[in-house]
């Protein structure tokens, strides 16, 4: 035994254990200690969003609604910021020094190394200029995006907008990350999700001074966007201005709809406003004043919004259920007894076409009263209960008092009253037929929506049954139409008893001392119903129901015109304007044209009775 | 007298073998750390890894070299030796040139050398000749005062560049002193000196609140405390002669280390070294700052998991997130591209050579030879120690190579004949007797 050399193992010893400790230790930060993986990924890795591109919108003639225009935004990378000509850059982008010194410090307090936005939305017109001098400053460096671009300013309601997402909305679907963008009304909400598209990422490494240096793993973890679907509207461009210029000056709509297929061919909510106007970095600015400007309210859309007592187009629901139920038939003849309930005109022993025609009160005064009271219980009370039911389950059918399944979201239903309603109103057996006869000539508790009226318009064309009328005529490439609307929806009345009914519609717009003489074409058989509205103490509003050719409709209509007096004279004239556009392409009339185009129902107040 | 073709034919092959591993090994790494697509080819000599294959290359040329030298060549020189390297440390001083702020490169065309990489080998030939010329007796106060001095004329001209890390590597040789004869205690005291050394700087910075507002420093606390048990010793061995002194005196010695533990940090040492030890001991926490290196060297490590990202596929160490991917932190590169797996096989590799190197010396016949495996031994064992454990945050930065991983040339040269001397020497252990 050599001197010491047991000594060894105390050294091995220590190798040993020194060696086991590196092991249990590179075993803990390699093996159990996930953090640092993440931490590697945070540095080394970024993950670049690629944006898909919107789906744009199109009308029924191929004819761009909306489209995307380049715009971008200006990052900037703070630490890659050195010093420069500060005045210079605010004078390029048009901003204030304390703008630039407040965005500047939010974009460091984000991070120092990682880019964020400097400027949103940056016009292409204006970035060709901006790009050309960016080499001048250090750290900034712009990003491609979209704002959507509108060639004609026209169909604002019915496009609606997109605009950032909110908290809200990110919490609501996890899809959607901040800077991104979401449609917020009209077509673009419906169909955001078809419109969208999907989001792609590209996954880039970077060294330790954020410059890139390639593919992560060749792109393994690379997605592509997917470009939004484009939509095919059933909105005629051409008709919707047309309508949008007619309706100038006033409050009202009109919806115009293809009977054969319920496709919304113009919906026209006035007064409108450009959607070009709600896009990039002016929309919240203009978004203020067009939801201040509160008297017109351009952001509201009347056509499947606003709610009016139907008036005396309602009658022609009444002779129509009236028919199917048997209480009448197309001879019986009512009294124009004004005792009861006022009339106009010179009638007074009307047959069911001539009381459409004359828009005989007292005539659907008594169908009413057949509906409601109809001798089934000896108690009168229940009696009426028993007929109002029966009566609003066939009012419903015409899609009034519910809400028709188009694609516009937030569309009211209006309302037909039930026996439920008046129950509440006035108590169990406390109401009979002589509380509620208002209802006979569209006034009373009914309330309508333009949109259904329209859709009247289209089931009377039909005879009978009507297809949901809807915004979109087919999705994407395969021209895909939702299903849902190209189901009929049968209003389950005959139709052979709509031909009286067409007949008055008829006779209202071509014989003379008809109430809408002025819908009148040369060419074009056009069946209508006026209809008024009373707002005492202000004026009417004017209501016009119909649809044209009288054989094989293409167009069914319905206008209203806000506090501008009877419905012949402005509403009819005005759907007159727009079948002969739709029909023809053109305008035969333009003395009639500047007629509606100068007249200004603005200022209700000056038309006070 | 042999056939010189059989100078293979004795040598420790498993030590070959590990060293070949290694080498090999270390080159794949580098490789890695430095790739760029631009720059491909294992022999672009304007890429490191293109010149370290000229450093692999020449070694085994070296270690064909040293093979083919007489054995007594080496016992005979070792002084010889180590005056060469003295000499080259000062010229170094005089004429090298100033890298990142340390004066310890001679630079010729496109290559460096780094004398204080051949000090070591020169240091262990010296120490090695000197223990062994004593005989069996490593005792005395003299022996060991001389023994010192080999030591210190490097340490000192070293510390002179400034170069830390070289210098501590000095302090490895104190296994190859234990294994002589050198007190056992040597050991255990250096152990308690480091233990307390960190507990004066831990408690450097704290105050302690104590009842009736009375604050202590941490220090005076830690001074009181051990008085207290200097105390309780006493009173446990009261009848034992002599006890008061001993106790008054070690008490002394330890009070005395606290406070100069004290003065060197905060008067002595500059202010990133004391940024260093306190990120180390988790007084600082800066990853951006002074902790930068060894965050980014864990996260790199760390980041590698079970089986490693694949060759060429870490993008810590590559995209220059760890700081001297290729010379000092190489073994993240091993970690993060070889995961836990790489680790294992680098650190076994080395346990393996440092436990053949023990076995061997211990077999030897002539002190000579033991004593400098022991040699061979102590200072790979600190390299791998103290690379390893900074990387990993178990070690202050010092910038030390890992031995065969490390790219540059000056270093791989100096352990491959620093080993290589080891391997010659016991393929002649049946001819060298003293
Ligand atoms: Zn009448």
């Amino acid at each position: 035994m050599k001197p010491f050399e047991d000594r060894k193992f105390v050294i091995l010893g220590i190798f040993l254990v020194i060696g086991l400790i590196f092991l249990g230790r590179l075993f803990f930060i390699q093996v159990v200690d996930d953090s640092y993986q993440l931490s590697a990924n945070n540095q080394a890795l970024r993950s670049i969003t690629q944006y898909p591109v919107r789906g744009l919108i199109y009308d029924r003639k191929g004819q761009l609604l909306v489209y995307n225009e380049a715009a971008y935004d200006l990052m900037v990378v703070p630490s890659k910021v050195n010093d420069f000509d500060t005045a210079a850059f605010c004078n390029l982008l048009q901003i204030t020094d304390s703008v630039f010194e407040t965005k500047i410090s939010k974009a460091r307090k984000y991070s120092r190394y990682r880019p964020s936005v400097f400027q949103k939305q940056i016009p292409a017109s204006d970035w060709a200029l901006i790009s050309e001098r960016l080499y001048k400053f250090n750290g900034f460096y712009g990003e491609k995006r979209t704002l959507r671009k509108y060639p004609k300013a026209t169909s604002a309601h019915i496009l609606g907008y997109i605009s950032e997402v909110g908290g809200s909305d990110i919490e609501k679907d996890n899809y959607y990350k901040s800077g991104d963008y979401i449609g917020k009304r009209g077509l673009e909400k419906e169909y955001e999700s078809v419109l969208r598209g999907v989001r792609g990422k590209k996954v880039l490494m970077v060294d330790v001074h954020n410059r890139v240096k390639g593919s992560y793993r060749s792109g393994l973890y690379d997605t592509l966007p997917i470009a939004g679907k484009n939509l095919v509207s059933s909105i005629d461009r051409d008709l919707q201005a047309y309508g949008e210029k007619l309706m100038q000056g006033k409050r009202g709509s009109i919806v115009a709809i293809e009977p054969a297929t319920g496709e919304i061919l113009a919906m026209v909510s006035a007064p409108s406003y450009d959607p070009n106007l709600l896009v990039g970095r002016p929309r919240s600015k203009n978004y203020k004043v067009l939801q201040q400007n509160d008297s017109l309210n351009p952001l509201f859309n009347r056509t499947i919004n606003a709610m009016y007592r139907p008036g005396s187009i309602f009658k022609i629901v009444q002779s129509l259920i009236a028919l199917d139920e048997g209480v009448i038939k197309e001879e019986t003849r009512f009294k124009c007894n004004r005792s009861i309930i006022g009339c106009h005109g010179s009638h007074t022993n009307d047959d069911l076409v001539g009381a459409i025609q004359h828009s005989c009160n007292p005539y659907f005064y008594q169908v009413y009263k057949r509906l409601i009271q109809r001798g089934e219980k000896s108690n009168i009370f229940k009696d009426a209960n028993l007929g109002l039911n029966r009566w609003q389950e066939r009012v419903k059918k015409f899609g009034f008092g519910v809400r028709l399944e188009t694609d516009l979201p937030g569309l009211k239903k209006g309302l037909v009253p039930d026996p439920a309603f008046y129950n509440r109103w006035y108590g169990e057996n406390r109401w009979a037929f002589s509380t509620i006869y208002s209802n006979s000539i569209g006034e009373g508790e009914l309330q309508v929506v333009p949109i259904q009226m329209a859709n009247l318009a289209a089931t009377i064309a039909n005879k009978g049954y009507y297809y949901q009328p809807h915004l979109v005529k087919s999705i994407g490439e395969d021209s895909v139409k939702r299903p849902e609307f190209t189901e009929r929806v049968d209003t389950e009345v005959d139709s052979s008893f709509f031909n009286p009914v067409i007949e008055a519609m008829y006779k209202v717009v071509n014989e003379t001392g008809g109430t809408a003489r002025r819908a009148r074409i040369d060419s074009i058989v056009v069946c209508g119903k006026t209809g008024t509205v009373q707002n005492d103490p202000w004026p009417d509003h004017s209501v016009f129901m119909a649809f044209a050719p009288m054989k094989n409709p293409k167009i069914a209509i319905a206008v209203y015109v806000e506090y501008s007096d009877f419905g012949g004279t402005w509403a009819a004239p005005i759907s007159s304007l727009m079948i002969e556009q739709y029909l023809t392409g053109e305008t035969t009339r333009p003395d009639k044209e500047k007629r509606i185009t100068d007249a200004q129902f603005l200022d209700i107040y000056e038309g006070k009775k | 007298m042999r056939a010189k073709n059989s100078i293979f034919q004795n040598i420790d092959w498993t030590i070959f073998w590990v060293f070949t591993a290694l080498v090999l090994m270390g080159w794949i790494n580098i490789y890695a750390a430095t790739y760029s697509e631009e720059h491909q080819s294992i022999f672009d000599m304007s890429m490191s890894y293109g010149k370290q294959l000229i450093w692999i290359v020449t070694s085994y040329v070296l270690v064909w070299v040293v093979l083919m030298l007489d054995p007594r060549f080496f016992s005979r020189l070792a002084y010889p030796i180590y005056g060469v390297c003295m000499a080259l440390l000062v010229g170094v001083l005089l004429f090298g040139t100033e890298i990142k702020g340390a004066k310890s490169w001679f630079t010729f065309g496109g290559f460096s050398f780094q004398p204080s990489e051949l000090a070591k080998y020169g240091t262990a030939l010296a120490l090695t000749y000197y223990l062994s010329s004593l005989g069996k007796k490593f005792q005395g106060i003299i022996v060991r005062i001389k023994a010192f001095i080999i030591l210190l004329i490097p340490a000192a001209l070293i510390l002179l560049q400034p170069d830390t890390g070289s210098v501590l590597v000095y302090a490895s040789f104190i296994f190859v002193m234990y294994r002589e004869g050198l007190s056992g205690n040597i050991l255990l005291i250096g152990l308690g000196a480091a233990v307390l050394f960190v507990l004066a700087l831990l408690l450097n910075y704290t105050t302690f609140n104590l009842p009736f507002d009375f604050e202590i420093s941490g220090q005076t606390l830690m001074i009181s405390v051990i008085g207290l048990i200097c105390l309780m010793i006493h009173q446990l061995f009261k009848r034992v002669k002599g006890i008061k002194i001993l106790i008054i005196l070690v008490f002394g010695v330890i009070s005395g280390y606290v406070y100069g533990v004290n003065y060197l940090f905060n008067d002595v040492l500059q202010e990133h070294q004391q940024s260093r030890i306190n990120e180390l001991l988790g007084i600082e926490h800066d990853p951006t700052g002074a902790g930068y290196n060894v965050h980014q060297s864990m996260i790199a490590i760390g980041s590698g998991g079970v089986f490693g990202k694949g060759f060429l596929q870490g993008t810590q160490t590559k995209f220059n997130f760890v700081p001297e991917q290729s010379t000092d932190f190489i073994f993240c590169t091993v970690g993060e591209e070889w995961g836990y797996f790489g680790s294992l096989v680098v650190i076994v590799l080395f346990l393996v050579l440092l436990f053949r190197i023990i076995i061997i010396a211990e077999r030897q016949r002539s002190t000579f030879s033991r004593v400098y495996g022991y040699c061979v031994a102590s200072i790979f064992f600190f390299h791998l120690a103290i690379n390893v454990g900074m990387t990993i945050g178990l070690a202050p930065v010092i910038g030390i190579p890992l031995p065969f991983f490390s790219y540059g040339g000056s270093s791989l040269w100096a352990f491959t004949i620093l080993l290589f001397t080891f391997v010659k020497m016991d393929s002649e252990r049946m001819h060298i007797l003293s």
